[in-house]
């Protein structure tokens, strides 16, 4: 057993869900108690669904656990399949069922002798996979039936396209803007002379999976989903493909290379090399944001990164090489892939964080008093409570992640979008000047933040005074050096001159 | 509408019981905030703390006091020792929260893994000193506010059965707080000497329910009016503060879903229940104080105007509504006596969805919703245990009614088919019992209609194209 109340990645039935869902005409039924639906408010309200969601539930009840589902999860497969005429049905299973050791497999059999479209099991354990191992594992499921089905009836289209083309691989429903760079992904591959050829879960319909082989290659820009889809077909059809995610200038020069040489081993000569220098010097904003004033005032300013792989990982890349910004430190909850992580940004942080659990994430923040933090909507709460600005990058995320104006993370317009979620984060450069310069405008009091300040010090009045001389966003970190410092000097109370002396020692 | 023939009683339906509702540990969510003492350990998987986590909204950033007892692999294959795992993490919950009570919330899992919950509790809390209750709030038995229902349950079990003789010298042996009690008894003499007068003569009367603390004020004051004493409610602020409930008290519920908890303080401790209609409303608020006075052979005084005159204050929102239908898709137990009261407002009821009815518990309610009919000259509306949404769905197709009350999973897709709904999670946590709070109801069940009237000339009422038919 583990004291939790927060989790990064949601349970495996959800990464099927998210899957399942993103298809055109899939539908999904879940193994699951009354109550487990909440899938559908999720999406119903987070990405504001105007269609209701393709998801219902075999509700396991008393009479289950009695006597088993028995005919009921055939009934509901067959009963949704009259309803709805879905092309696939995807059985769901979740941790009840885990526990049940139902034989599912013989559910979806005998549900498949009487449905009109096809009816599959999700093979995910609630137990040893998290949201996001599923979604991939589930993907990866679902391209392999279908392909195999095409290989069986004899109807897998032969050779590649004529002109280069992509298969776009991991775009789903809740993912953290993933429309956005979806639109900016395409709009990519229309510059570089590129077909897309299908786009992967969301929106797609099943009967285009058969499609899949022939593309020249896989674009696979997160992490997270799609890598063991796009395996399936390197192995199986020697479709190569790129897993480079074109986040920020470098990375997305990087990705644009690495198309070039794919498609150029299959014979077609392009050279993007111009486009490359074209966009990012003209078209992306953050190359020249680099050089600017602005971005000069951050150099060497502190923050830290957490949330998934490819979004901390880009992050911290576009902080450090592209900006000149110091991590820390940069995180992930995705423990299972964590030595991906360590070699993506070893270089580009001190220290890297692989954890799971919010409370060590929210130390380890109080403990560095970074400028701003780049992290999902815990570390943006952790952010209110020490009063330090923060940008989020990463899922877990609320409604107001999923903004209707574009924002892409993904491609050159990516690159600007991030420039000013960063910038933005980070207190207006002069304004942090001018404040140091003439001891700050506001007089709030300061009060002890939870977390890691306790106050067993009496600060003076004149103390208190010189600290609230000190503009606001540094001066919970000024009050806790100076308490520090009292503290292993055994001074009881903090005056003005303690204050100094502290400051001094420090050298700030 | 016509209103051709009535049928002669409520027709009462079940169906699929394949409907959206919450799952019914989200009571830890208002409970904490009630039970200010108290430490919600809710024992499950990472499917169930997904849900709070996200049903609970900004609350989770809070420091609830709330937390998940996580099941790992071990403990489903019974590798690891579900007393000592438990042992330890109450024991961290004690040294970091200090609690004057830790509630279990059983779920699904630990119903089919047969964790002995009720058994392990006992030994534990002699173990470690603190009290800790088992409530088995889960999908596979209960809905969503049925959570409540069985935490208060559990709770009653807990109250104290005999009124503390002469308590003013502390009591040592009593494991409840005994400052705390010193203090309440001083505050408590005090008033009963003051205000001794101003009540009849009647048995002890515990109230049942958890509600905000300014709506336990307002409806003790109204009790008050009538010479009637509040003794007590279940639950109280704290734990330490549950009340005396001794055999032959009266009780009386103030939500429609509380039917074990009810049943409980019938069988369990010998109490007296008065089945009244449900405070929701003025029409409920004063059916509920008269049915109270009538037991206790008090003739209520001056309802008559009170209730007309919140009528009068409402006018303007059940102008709004009156003539228009609804239809309620069932997911909170709160449907029957929202159908009654909107019926009085003048709506016409075309389903009540309600996940569970107990007939005996809500029968003064439902005698209540029959007249109401009866007197506005509506049809009686269909009542619907255990609903299947996607019948549902059809049916609201067709009905086209004004105003479908439903979870969230319906409402955007129906609004985005023209059709007006309500979130019925928000009837959960908003204040709607009494007098005083009639207007809150209607502020939200006009809430969709009032919006319309500010959009209704821009022409853009449908937004999905129409649907192939296959």
């Amino acid at each position: 057993m583990k004291l939790a109340y927060w989790m990064y990645a949601g349970p495996a039935h959800i990464g099927t869900l998210r899957v399942a869902s993103s298809f055109k005409n899939v539908h999904a039924i879940m193994h699951a108690p009354l109550g487990d639906d909440y899938f559908n408010v999720m999406r119903s309200m987070l990405s504001r669904e105007k269609n209701f969601t393709p998801v219902t539930t075999s509700v396991v009840d008393r009479n289950v656990l009695a006597r088993g589902s028995q005919e009921k999860v055939v009934d509901n497969i067959i009963r949704k399949d009259a309803e709805e005429h879905p092309d696939l049905i995807v059985l769901t299973p979740t941790c009840t069922s885990s526990i049940l050791q139902e034989d599912l497999h013989n559910f979806v059999e005998r549900a498949q002798l009487e449905a009109k479209g096809d009816v599959m099991l999700a093979d995910v354990n609630h137990y040893r996979f998290n949201e996001l191992q599923a979604a991939d594992r589930t993907l990866d499921q679902i391209v392999q039936y279908y392909i195999k089905k095409a290989c069986k009836r004899d109807e897998l289209p032969q050779g590649k396209t004529a002109k280069p083309s992509v298969n776009i691989i991991g775009n789903s429903t809740l993912g953290f803007h993933n429309n956005h760079d979806c639109t900016e992904l395409k709009r990519l591959m229309a510059d570089l002379g590129i077909e897309v050829n299908t786009i992967i879960p969301e929106g797609a319909s099943v009967h285009d999976l058969k499609k899949l082989p022939q593309a020249w290659f896989n674009l696979v820009p997160y992490r997270e989903l799609g890598l063991a889809t796009a395996n399936y077909l390197s192995e199986q059809f020697g479709t190569p493909y790129v897993d480079i995610t074109p986040m920020g200038v470098v990375e997305t020069a990087r990705c644009i290379r690495k198309i070039q040489e794919v498609i150029n081993a299959q014979g077609a000569e392009v050279n993007y090399e111009d486009f490359i220098n074209e966009q990012t010097l003209y078209v992306s904003q953050a190359a020249w944001f680099s050089r600017s004033i602005d971005c000069q005032n951050l150099t060497g300013k502190k923050a830290v990164v957490f949330g998934d792989n490819t979004h901390a990982a880009g992050i911290t890349k576009i902080l450090s090489r592209e900006m000149g910004i110091h991590v820390v430190w940069a995180g992930t909850y995705c423990k299972y892939d964590a030595d991906w992580f360590r070699e993506q940004v070893g270089e580009y942080c001190d220290e890297v964080l692989i954890t799971d659990d919010h409370a060590e994430i929210g130390d380890a923040i109080a403990r560095v008093e970074p400028s701003a933090i780049f992290g999902t909507q815990m570390e943006r709460h952790v952010g209110k409570r020490l009063d330090i600005p923060c940008g989020v990058i990463a899922s877990p995320i609320h409604v107001q992640n999923f903004p209707i104006g574009y924002k892409p993370f993904l491609g050159y317009e990516g690159t600007n979008q991030i420039t000013d979620l960063i910038y933005n984060s980070f207190t207006l450069g002069m304004e942090d000047h001018l404040l140091e310069i003439f001891g700050g405008h506001d007089t709030k009091e300061v009060i002890t933040k939870g977390i890691s300040a306790e106050s067993d010090l009496n600060w003076t009045k004149d103390g208190q005074a010189e600290l609230n001389k000190i503009p606001g966003f540094v001066r919970g970190k000024v009050k806790r050096n100076t308490e520090k410092f009292a503290r292993e000097r055994g001074l009881k109370e903090i005056n003005a001159e303690v204050l100094y002396a502290a400051k001094e020692a420090v050298g700030a | 509408m016509t209103i051709a023939q009535q049928p002669e009683a409520l027709n009462f339906e079940c169906e699929t019981g394949n409907y959206h509702t919450f799952c019914p540990i989200s009571c830890v969510a208002w409970l904490y905030q009630k039970i200010e003492d108290s430490f919600f350990l809710v024992i499950g998987t990472k499917t169930c703390g997904y849900f709070l986590q996200n049903a609970m909204g900004v609350m989770i950033f809070a420091e609830p006091r709330y937390a998940m007892a996580e099941l790992e692999e071990g403990d489903i294959s019974a590798q690891l020792n579900d007393y000592e795992e438990l042992k330890r993490l109450c024991l961290q919950i004690k040294r970091d929260r200090n609690p004057s009570v830790i509630v279990w919330i059983g779920t699904c899992t630990t119903e089919i893994i047969k964790t002995d919950l009720e058994g392990l509790a006992p030994k534990l809390e002699a173990e470690i000193g603190i009290p800790i209750v088992v409530a088995r709030a889960n999908g596979l038995d209960y809905a969503f506010t049925q959570g409540e229902d069985t935490v208060l349950a559990a709770m009653a079990n807990r109250c104290p059965s005999k009124a503390p003789k002469a308590l003013t010298e502390t009591d040592k042996s009593d494991e409840r707080n005994p400052i705390q009690k010193l203090l309440n008894f001083g505050k408590k003499k005090e008033e009963v000497i003051q205000e001794e007068s101003e009540y009849v003569d009647h048995p002890p009367l515990i109230l049942f329910g958890s509600l905000p603390d300014p709506v336990v004020t307002q409806l003790t004051l109204e009790l008050k009016k009538q010479g009637i004493k509040v003794s007590g409610w279940l639950p109280a602020k704290r734990f330490t503060e549950l009340p005396i409930i001794e055999e032959g008290y009266y009780v009386a519920g103030v939500n429609p879903f509380l039917s074990r908890t009810a049943t409980t303080l019938m069988r369990r401790r010998k109490c007296k229940l008065i089945g009244a209609p449900f405070p929701i409303g003025p029409d409920g608020t004063r059916a509920w104080v008269e049915k109270i006075c009538s037991v206790f052979g008090i003739t209520p005084q001056g309802l008559d105007e009170r209730e007309a005159q919140i009528w009068a204050s409402l006018e303007d929102y059940v102008k709004l509504i009156r003539g228009k239908s609804v239809f309620f898709m069932g997911d909170n137990l709160l449907e029957i006596s929202q159908a009654r009261f909107l019926v009085r407002c003048g709506m016409m009821v075309h389903e009540v969805g309600i996940p569970y009815m107990d007939k005996r518990y809500q029968a003064a309610e439902l005698a209540l919703l029959e007249k109401t009919c009866q007197e506005m000259g509506v049809p009686l509306p269909k009542i619907v245990e255990k609903p299947d949404n996607y019948n549902q769905v059809q049916r609201i197709y067709e009905l086209k009614p004004d105003l479908v009350i439903t979870g969230m999973a319906h409402a955007n897709p129906l609004e985005a088919r023209g059709i007006n709904t309500k979130w019925s999670v928000e009837f959960t946590f908003a204040q709607i019992h009494g007098f005083t709070n009639a207007r809150d109801l209607l502020e939200l069940v006009t809430r969709p209609l009032r919006r319309n009237n500010n959009l209704k000339d821009l022409g853009w009422d449908k937004l999905v194209k129409e649907e192939a038919k296959i």
